[in-house]
């Protein structure tokens, strides 16, 4: 076992080393996208955030030598991008909707014009913890070599869990999110509660982007992301507004998305588009399962444009 | 969904005071003119000071992006070839909006549309191209229509959130269209980019006559002045209308809205997969991954500033193509990276949606009541 041959392992566990690795932009975005989407608003422009966010980390870790740094830029374009969205969204008549597809084209178009002189120079990126020091198997060390960010994220969803239940922070956002009219009724601006809201979203989205380009794939290019911060977006919806599912279904994603460079690297090479789409077609198929035509679905804030 | 974005109702269109002037009891119309165009205007604005904070000057960039789309006669030919599948896909998001739908999968549609077509075209050769043509337009509409449908029942039969499908849906087809042309659909000589096969020199559907605008350009004003009939002028229409209004009334009224999604998301459908048929049959002749260059989102953009309005479509449609057509003039003259038409794109966007908000409250406009 020791040379490192063990044989189709390799498959299972490329996935495990997925789902850890893989899912940790899954599940910002989406934890991001829960503190938004609770305060009653939904923002469709995270895929624009994610991109934005890998890009400003890349290049500030570039200029700076430091990743840290360039995970902080990263969350603060994020809060920026999601300011400018609820900042159009609290103007009247103006759709949440309509905001989040423009600032998805946004997003990713200003990305790649900032981000051109990016993608010749190799920048810092952040260090690994090893947790698979006890074994002998390279695959296995592969797999269990954790970032940090990573852990954040999982300490962050039973976090976000408690504060939306119990602290005045969270019963704000929840309120808003639920009764607009009940929000003002307590004497709070409903816009000013979801603009912090829809900032702080970003800033998770933001960070959730400094990932992909400074750890895995560690790199930056204009196809870094492709549709991986709608699909975060789609997962709050049938994680039900939950944190603590919004850890599982990342988890479940970034195994599924590991799947396709995992069969690869067996030789298994046909279909390796196929099982790149995976994420997506997992996506739409838990939609199928778990929306009906009948009824809103349990959990769904009130307020929500998207599930009415 | 789109009730308030889409239907901003004008205090001064219901109930116009007698002695209103001009202004003020043509108010709604002017403003759906005037409001869209001071974004626009707002949007080159700050897209010039975004430019000057590279060093460019501003005034060079409007003239360059000026000459570029429509300066000289080669120019409005490559404007007005990339607004034929920009006026396409557009309709796909437009019909559905009728319906308070936000369709943004058209990219998806256009993918699986070239995909039908070409394998139209392969599985017909030899015959005379017309047969193979009008395959081809078939098979094309038919592919795209059948993408988009299986958003709308979705949405009509599972509660799914249509917006998020289509465009799951548009990475999925990539992926549909990346496995076949890499795999049973590709040409073994196409060695850097995996492509199909070519359709062949005799069944491309080549330029209008006199000019080098591809005959695309006929198919999207028919499919824009066909949709306007549709929705303003039937039976059909007005139906969609109703139930895009109000669903509740439309029920009411015995208005089957499922039918009515169906529909109208097949067609919506049909016209980027038409827009995919025509990028292979008048553009590329073959299938591969040079397709996927955002038409789809960039029609997306196009519907929501013509205002789901299909005529308006396309003078819209003329003018994003425009901006797209001058991207390379803009690389090669000022050094600007190919991506600024993306960022102008999304700056005339946004700038777009937030103007929504001036609906009705422009003072000079406004009726007594």
């Amino acid at each position: 076992m020791a040379d490192g041959n063990i044989g189709l392992w390799t498959v299972p566990l490329a996935v495990l080393g997925g789902a850890i690795r893989v899912s940790t932009p899954f599940l910002f975005v989406s934890l991001g996208e829960c503190i938004t989407e609770r305060s009653g608003r939904i923002n469709l422009g995270l895929e624009g955030t994610l991109v934005m966010g890998a890009m400003s980390a890349y290049g500030i870790s570039y200029l700076s030598g430091s990743p840290w740094l360039g995970v902080l830029a990263a969350g603060l374009t994020g809060a920026l991008l999601g300011a400018l969205h609820a900042g159009i969204c609290s103007l009247p008549r103006v759709n949440d909707v309509a905001v989040g597809i423009s600032l998805m084209l946004f997003g990713t178009g200003l990305a790649f014009f900032l981000g051109k002189p990016l993608i010749e120079p190799t920048a810092a990126r952040l260090p690994a913890i090893d947790f698979g020091w006890w074994s002998d198997v390279p695959q296995v060390r592969a797999a269990l070599r954790i970032n940090v960010l990573f852990l954040i994220g999982v300490a962050l969803a039973p976090i976000l869990f408690w504060a939306f239940k119990t602290t005045r922070w969270g019963l704000l956002i929840r309120t808003a999110g639920e009764s607009a009219d009940a929000a003002r009724a307590m004497g709070h601006s409903v816009l000013a509660i979801r603009l912090r809201a829809t900032m702080a979203g970003g800033f998770l989205a933001g960070i959730g982007g400094s990932f992909l380009s400074l750890f895995y794939p560690g790199s930056w290019n204009e196809g870094l992301s492709s549709g991986q911060g709608i699909t975060a977006v789609a997962l709050v919806i049938f994680a039900r507004w939950d944190p603590m599912l919004c850890l599982w279904a990342s988890l479940a994603f970034g195994g599924a998305a590991a799947l396709g460079p995992a069969l690869q690297s067996v030789g298994v090479t046909s279909g390796y588009h196929l099982f790149n789409a995976a994420p997506y077609i997992l996506t739409l198929l838990i939609m199928i399962i778990t929306c009906s035509p009948k009824r809103t679905l349990s959990g769904a804030p009130a307020e929500l444009s998207i599930t009415r | 969904m789109t009730t308030e974005a889409a239907d901003p109702v004008d205090a001064a269109a219901i109930a116009p005071a007698a002695d209103a002037g001009f202004l003020q009891r043509h108010g709604a119309s002017i403003e759906y003119i005037l409001i869209p165009g001071a974004a626009l205007v707002a949007a080159l604005v700050v897209f010039g000071i975004f430019v000057a904070l590279f060093g460019k000057n501003p005034l060079d960039l409007y003239w360059y992006m000026y000459y570029g789309a429509f300066g000289t006669w080669f120019s409005w030919q490559n404007t007005l070839s990339r607004a034929a599948p920009l006026i396409l896909t557009a309709l796909c998001t437009a019909l559905p909006a009728q319906l308070g739908m936000v369709i943004i999968g058209g990219e998806g549609a256009l993918l699986i549309g070239a995909l039908a077509a070409t394998s139209a075209a392969l599985a017909l050769q030899g015959m005379p191209p017309l047969v193979v043509q009008v395959a081809m337009v078939i098979a094309g509409m038919t592919g795209g229509g059948l993408w988009i449908l299986l958003s709308g029942g979705l949405r009509q039969y599972r509660g799914v959130n249509e917006t998020i499908s289509s465009l799951l849906l548009v990475y999925i087809a990539l992926a549909i269209l990346n496995h076949l042309v890499e795999g049973v659909m590709r040409d073994p000589a196409s060695l850097n980019k995996p492509s199909t096969r070519e359709i062949g020199a005799a069944n491309m559907i080549g330029s209008i006559p006199g000019t080098d605008v591809h005959w695309g350009l006929v198919f999207g004003l028919i499919l824009a002045v066909a949709s306007y009939v549709l929705i303003y002028h039937t039976t059909f229409g007005f139906a969609a209308r109703v139930a895009g209004g109000n669903i509740r009334a439309a029920k009411i009224v015995g208005l089957s809205v499922g039918k009515l999604i169906l529909t109208v998301c097949f067609l919506a459908g049909a016209c980027a997969g038409l827009a995919g048929m025509v990028e292979v049959a008048a553009v590329q002749g073959r299938t591969n991954a040079n397709l996927a260059v955002g038409y789809g989102f960039t029609g997306i953009l196009v519907a929501f500033l013509a205002r789901q309005n299909p005529l308006a479509i396309i003078p819209v449609a003329i003018l994003l193509g425009g901006i797209n057509a001058s991207g390379g003039l803009l690389q090669r003259r000022l050094g600007l990276p190919d991506a600024s038409v993306l960022v102008l794109q999304g700056i005339i966007f946004i700038s777009v949606l937030a103007s929504d908000a001036l609906y009705g409250r422009i003072g000079l406009l406004k009726g007594k009541s």
